[in-house]
């Protein structure tokens, strides 16, 4: 793979945290670009989160936590899903594509499964290549706006 | 603010693929680092002592040590910081271990990667505040849900202990899977014997409450506190009147109803006592299967009864249990053998499960422990066990061995001879697994002893002919195919969670993995406690197991218990949420979406505010999300330190890309 991207991760401690550590423990290998931020619960994301990384230059942003039903806090995961799936919507409107953004659903004992998200994630991001940056000047962001809605 | 960073070789594990001392080099540099360097093992004596004496030296505000997973030495070395003398909360852990030098070999691409991670922790760390826990009361009562071998010791090792245990069953006896077992491997003592004067002490105990023919709806709180709510299902007999005289069972015309105590291998009573040592030992009628409820005729069992404990109108009854801790012993189920269609379970009479040719070994059995086949009622003279069906086969998704088989298969083929002398039994193996103690010993002796002829193979078919079974499989070790003619074939099932498991976990907060089996908290060094407070695990529920395991882990369930209760008075964790009464605006979305109730309206001078009730909450942080103003913040986790963590990454990139 070429030079690394920059892909946060947002991960809930209980569930997909432990995956990608139980992924760890087996030596399944992934790639370098992700960075993990530790959560207690995907429910704790607000999805301001997503759109401040992204805006602020990463590449590409992942979520992961318990799958559905199987929350530590009983329903947390069911409170992110409504939202997450409001932020992937609302991607488009402000210019990024959607496929920088991704969220799932890994469990403690799914190390390979979050090799897998790793892997396809990294792979997508790098499809997709680096991020344009917001902000540089006023008309640039314009101009760039302009042209994800023509 | 004075931070320490502190970057772990562990041994190899990490120096192998880090540059440990370039990452403190450069993490020295970092504005709100005074001291950084690299150790050998962070969390040993020595290292610990390191990170107190640098504290300590330095008149350091705070530490990261980038090791292993925070869900790992987190609390580790939160105690090693308190032991310098800084508040616990003033730690962050960098984990550059499973997420990093574990994961890639690339020495370069790891340690920029191990690099961001510690400066995200110190972003963190910089942001971090002192938190302190609370205290409060527990109910020193102990909830265990299922009644097999598991959930009677820990229920009465809690109960020896001086708790008080409240005792859910979901059938209407307790004992579980054993109790339905003859005999038990490597000992061939009869398992109703052992398990029996067990069941008695339940019955008997004053510290136990229990509910038979009941299940658990819903479950709140938290640890030390949490409310059950059980459902006792309807038996159609109120338990408080019936004797167990069993006048009703001989009258009931209703002959031939499933029998599930006993696999479905022979018929009971509508209304029944599942067997002769059930505890506890009160009839019940099997509504499926009455006359009465289907047609609304019959009512015999009611004129019979001598102390009229018969009611036909009975409804399922709620009761609410407060109790502290929850152990979960649900066991396990047989996994779906008619998936094997090759081998013509369910199809063929005489193809049979294990637990169901346990049946017919059994004195208490259908049959009075004599084997006939299903089909015919005949003597078989000719077994074959085929082992691994449902274990140890990905191609019906499950991939693990059940551990159990192979050792009651030798055992279920010594008491074929002992039942019927001029028999043959057959074992098709893949491996024999049989490491517990005199374990390959008593697989030897159904060989050697007993003459049971082992084939290592898989069979491929299982076909009737001439009123027997050709079983065709291949026989690995000549390298030839083999054909034996069976009157009898038992296939020994794996194992899988229960039905429902899932569902029970979910009432529970706790994980579960593919198969339905409950997650420990560590597979190794946690292996009763699970991720939620206060909930254990014991026996087969948390992954396949015999009967000294699962017992012995009931013990240490109950251990756990006994240890959790020791004290009065629980401490709170602090990490949780807290109201900015300024920004406030009091609606209680907050509330709304806690899964706690731990956020309850308050009055600040005439305005309605929210307020956090510490000690119920439990730091999941949907409030804060939720928050429209931003004014309840969890802490540990607030808005800006998580900010913090991304900026220090992305700013980091920008710099490179400048640079």
């Amino acid at each position: 793979m070429s030079k690394e991207l920059r892909i946060i991760g947002f991960l809930c401690n209980w569930c997909s945290y432990g995956g990608a550590d139980t992924a760890g423990v087996g030596r399944f290998t992934q790639p370098t670009d992700l960075r993990i931020v530790r959560l207690p619960c995907s429910g704790r994301i607000d999805p301001l989160f997503v759109l401040k990384t992204l805006t602020g230059g990463a590449d590409g942003v992942l979520v992961s936590g318990c799958h559905p039903r199987d929350c530590h806090y009983s329903e947390g995961n069911f409170y992110a899903r409504r939202r997450l799936e409001m932020v992937k919507r609302f991607l488009p409107v402000i210019g990024i594509d959607p496929g920088r953004f991704e969220y799932t659903w890994v469990s403690a004992s799914e190390g390979q499964r979050w090799q897998t998200v790793v892997r396809g994630f990294t792979e997508q991001i790098h499809a997709l290549g680096p991020i344009q940056r917001f902000g540089k000047d006023a008309a640039a962001t314009a101009a760039q706006l302009a042209a994800s809605h023509a | 603010m004075k931070i320490g960073v502190f970057i772990c070789h562990c041994g190899s594990n990490i120096a192998g693929t880090v540059d440990v001392a370039k990452v403190a080099e450069m993490a020295k540099s970092l504005p709100e680092v005074a001291f950084a360097s690299d150790t050998m093992y962070a969390c040993s004596e020595p290292g610990q002592e390191g990170i107190i004496g640098a504290i300590k030296e330095m008149g350091l505000d705070g530490a990261v040590v980038a090791s292993c997973t925070p869900r790992m030495h987190g609390p580790t070395f939160m105690r090693t910081v308190a032991r310098a003398g800084l508040n616990p909360y003033m730690f962050e852990m960098a984990n550059i271990r499973e997420h990093v030098s574990w994961i890639g070999k690339d020495k370069e691409a790891n340690t920029a990667k191990a690099l961001d991670l510690v400066r995200m922790a110190v972003a963190k760390l910089a942001r971090n505040k002192p938190l302190f826990a609370k205290s409060f009361a527990i109910n020193k009562r102990v909830l265990v849900l299922g009644g097999g071998v598991a959930g009677i010791q820990a229920a009465l090792d809690c109960a020896d202990g001086g708790l008080e245990v409240v005792l859910v069953e979901k059938t209407t006896t307790i004992g579980g899977k054993m109790a339905k077992l003859d005999k038990t491997f490597p000992t061939v003592d009869c398992s109703c014997c052992i398990l029996g004067p067990k069941m008695v002490d339940v019955a008997q105990h004053p510290n136990i409450t229990l509910y038979a023919s009941a299940e658990v709806d819903e479950v709140n709180g938290y640890v030390g506190n949490f409310q059950v709510k059980v459902r006792k299902k309807p038996t159609y007999v109120d338990w408080k009147l019936c004797t167990g005289c069993g006048a009703c069972l001989e009258k009931c015309p209703s002959k031939k109803s499933p029998d599930l105590f006993n696999e479905l291998v022979g018929t009971t009573t509508a209304i029944n006592i599942p067997f002769p040592q059930a505890i506890p030992k009160k009839a019940s009628i099997d509504a499926g299967s009455c006359i009465k409820f289907k047609t609304g005729k019959c009512g015999i069992c009611a004129k019979v009864c001598p102390v009229k404990a018969i009611n036909y109108e009975m409804e399922p009854e709620i009761v609410t249990e407060e109790v502290g801790a929850v152990i979960a012993a649900t066991g396990y189920d047989l996994m779906d053998w008619t998936v094997y269609e090759q081998y013509g379970g369910g199809r063929y009479k005489d193809v049979i499960t294990s637990l169901q040719y346990e049946r017919l070994l059994s004195a208490s059995g259908p049959t009075g422990g004599h084997i006939k086949r299903p089909s015919d009622g005949k003597e078989p003279k000719t077994v074959v066990f085929i082992q691994c069906v449902g274990s140890r086969d990905k191609s019906v998704g499950r991939p693990y061995c059940s551990g159990f088989c192979c050792m009651y298969t030798a055992k279920q083929a010594i008491l074929t001879k002992d039942h019927i002398p001029d028999s043959e039994s057959y074992v098709f193996y893949m491996d024999i697994r049989a490491p517990g103690k005199m374990y390959d010993e008593f697989t030897r002796r159904a060989m050697e002893e007993y003459g049971a002829k082992y084939v290592r193979g898989r069979v491929s078919m299982v076909y009737p002919s001439g009123g027997r079974y050709v079983v065709r499989g291949v026989d690995t070790l000549a390298g030839t195919q083999v054909e034996v003619e069976a009157d009898l074939v038992v296939l020994a099932v794996g194992a899988e969670g229960a039905t429902g498991a899932a569902h029970l976990a979910e009432k529970l907060r706790i994980s579960y993995d593919a198969y339905g089996f409950y997650m420990e908290s560590h597979p190794k060094l946690k292996p009763v406690e699970t991720n939620t407070a206060g909930v254990y695990v014991a026996g087969c529920v948390q992954g396949p197991k015999d009967i000294p395991t699962s017992v012995a882990q009931g013990s240490a369930a109950a251990a756990k218990v006994l240890a959790l209760f020791s004290k009065d008075q629980l401490q709170s964790d602090p990490q949780v949420s807290s109201v900015d009464l300024k920004r406030c605006v009091g609606c209680m979305k907050c509330a709304m979406t806690c899964p706690f109730g731990a956020i309850k309206e308050q009055e600040v001078r005439g305005e309605i505010k929210a307020q956090v009730i510490e000690t119920m909450c439990q730091g999941c942080g949907l409030c804060t999300a939720t928050c429209p103003q931003g004014a309840i913040q969890l802490q540990h986790f607030t808005d800006n330190q998580i900010l913090a963590e991304v900026n220090a990454l992305l700013a980091s990139e920008l710099e490179e890309t400048q640079g």
